[in-house]
């Protein structure tokens, strides 16, 4: 998906001259021939994100647009006054790249996970949060950014998850996309969840439980009308991510639905990672399995929810 | 290595015609709104007098005129006095200045891009004007145009580690169409920059990281003048720290703290302020 991402910008560069990319300090060889081809709009600026922030913004404001890659954690928090102030508040076509969302850097330590940059990133105004889910679908993603008037931040993955989008179906920034059909619940994901809650809909099929997906690429704006349509037409809506429960996919969810309902309106599951630190290292799989967020943990929450209500904790 | 305060030790520059009317501009729109930041505008009037009469190329009835000079202001909170000369100059009337800091206003206690003719960025937090400009410098460059980009900077600002992010980007890149000014009051909120953050030796410290630095009394006007006539050193950008006086031209804010930022002002003061300044 990184991959996917970064060639995506190259060839975004190739199309459009006002395309540049900015990196931190990435990793030796990081799109080596967008700077072999446009060393002029290439530029690694070392290990200084609210600077690297800040340029990217003077450029956008002469009319070019930056594509700003780093770890994700430092990307939208080290600099996110930056975010705010320089890029959103003056409506500025950036685009922040963040590698490593959610737990992808679990062996590292708490200081590389990005379990909260959906929230951060959503809180501003102006801002579109992208979390594509395969490297076909980052590729779309990624091909609709080049017009877009406005800030946007694009979750990248580990790399090499399991293809899951069709790839003739269209994708259009705002709109989430349904994977699967299903009567008794909508699986409702985004970022790499949607593998996960496709497997869990598998498993629960042979429960005889029959549960939709539907993937949202696109965070914020939230597809509202996926949202109310799935409202009225499921009992249980089971939202999932890679990423705290405070402020993510989840909590748009619930906004939506507190704020403009249905009234009584369907019940909500909410399955992502607790508002902690986590303790451990290994692999981002072993810590989802933890959390019960791998396929037969959602599948077990899921039906547990259906026949009695319990609430979202593993 | 040595402290950058000679200038401080000459008697202090009078004020010609033209900065006491900016200033009264200033003590205009604080009146109406009620409050402002007196201290660190008055302190910057000269260093925006020179700029916008001598140095910077612009249109005020055409603010994104694409051969402008950009020009960003930012120590946002010395907004007072880029009010002032931005209706001197007609980027907008005069009388706006009356609805500073109100409801409907688009004169805010910090200046927005996009709202305000002429101003280029929006600030008001701190550390964030100088990697916009270079971002500007670099894009300059990309498009092949001339002008320059100049980023006014306060000195309690540059506490910030992000000032000094810039400043090793704009040397790396070479960035000789970019000017840092520096208005050195030696005053922040709290008080002497000396005491809260010590900034000294301030011109050695931009001319390690790579600028050509220059000093001037930031309220000599024939001084600016030539100093930010200076053509730049060829690959380098500038660093111009200019000494000045917080609350400049007002006896009771003069190296006073207290007058950072000022609400309720008693209306008796504000007539003795502009008496003061229309009879010097």
């Amino acid at each position: 998906m990184r991959k996917s991402s970064l060639d995506a910008v190259f060839q975004l560069a190739q199309q459009d001259e006002r395309v540049i990319f900015l990196g931190s300090d990435l990793g030796v060889g990081t799109l080596q021939a967008f700077r072999d081809t446009f060393p002029e709009r290439f530029f690694m600026e070392g290990i200084a994100e609210q600077n690297l922030i800040g340029m990217a913004a003077g450029l956008a404001m002469e009319g070019f647009i930056p594509y700003v890659n780093t770890i994700a954690s430092f990307l939208t928090r080290r600099c996110l006054e930056q975010i705010t102030i320089d890029v959103c508040l003056h409506h500025l076509p950036v685009r922040l790249i963040g590698n490593g969302g959610g737990l992808v850097y679990a062996p590292l330590g708490p200081t590389h996970l990005a379990t909260d940059d959906l929230a951060l990133m959503r809180a501003q105004p102006h801002m579109t949060v992208l979390a594509p889910c395969d490297a076909l679908q980052m590729r779309a993603c990624m091909a609709q950014t080049l017009h877009h008037p406005g800030p946007i931040y694009i979750r990248l993955a580990k790399g090499g998850d399991r293809v899951v989008f069709p790839e003739t179906m269209p994708v259009t920034l705002g709109q989430g996309i349904t994977l699967r059909p299903g009567d008794q619940a909508l699986l409702i994901t985004t970022g790499v969840m949607a593998q996960r809650a496709l497997e869990a809909a598998l498993i629960l099929e042979q429960h005889h439980i029959s549960c939709g997906v539907a993937h949202l690429h696109t965070v914020k704006p939230l597809d509202d009308t996926l949202i109310c349509n799935a409202a009225r037409t499921f009992p249980l809506l089971v939202t999932l991510e890679e990423h705290s429960l405070v402020g993510g996919l989840g909590s748009a969810v619930a906004e939506r639905l507190a704020d403009q309902g249905p009234y009584p309106g369907p019940r909500l599951l909410r399955l992502g990672l607790p508002d902690c630190f986590p303790h451990h290292y290994g692999s981002q799989e072993a810590h989802l399995a933890a959390l019960g967020l791998d396929a037969e943990s959602i599948a077990r929450r899921v039906a547990l929810a259906l026949d009695t209500g319990i609430g979202s904790q593993p | 290595m040595r402290d950058s305060t000679p200038l401080l030790s000459k008697p202090p520059m009078l004020l010609d015609e033209r900065s006491r009317r900016l200033r009264l501009l200033v003590l205009r729109a604080m009146e109406q709104g009620g409050r402002g930041h007196p201290g660190p505008a008055l302190s910057l009037i000269e260093i925006l007098r020179v700029l916008y009469d001598d140095i910077l190329r612009y249109r005020p009835d055409q603010p994104q005129w694409p051969e402008r000079d950009r020009c960003i202001l930012s120590k946002g909170h010395g907004c007072l006095a880029l009010y002032a000369l931005l209706a001197d100059k007609g980027f907008f009337p005069v009388e706006a200045l009356d609805t500073f800091c109100r409801f409907d206003s688009f004169l805010g206690g910090h200046p927005e891009r996009g709202k305000i003719p002429g101003v280029e960025a929006s600030t008001g937090s701190l550390g964030h004007g100088l990697s916009i400009g270079v971002g500007q410098a670099l894009a300059a460059r990309l498009q092949a145009r001339s002008h320059r980009v100049v980023v006014v900077m306060g000195d309690g600002e540059i506490n910030e580690g992000s000032v000094w992010e810039a400043a090793m980007t704009a040397t790396k890149h070479r960035l000789d169409a970019l000017t840092a000014v520096v208005d050195y009051n030696k005053m922040q909120s709290y008080g002497p920059t000396r005491e809260v953050l010590d900034l000294e030796p301030l011109v050695d410290k931009w001319r390690a990281f790579g600028f050509t630095t220059r000093e001037v009394d930031g309220h000599d006007v024939a001084a600016l003048r030539t100093t930010l006539s200076t053509p730049p050193e060829p690959g380098r950008p500038t660093a111009i720290i200019a000494h000045t006086v917080k609350g400049k031209g007002i006896p009771e804010a003069e190296h006073n703290p207290e007058w950072h930022h000022k609400s309720r002002i008693p209306a008796p003061l504000f007539s003795a302020m502009r008496q003061a300044l229309e009879t010097p």
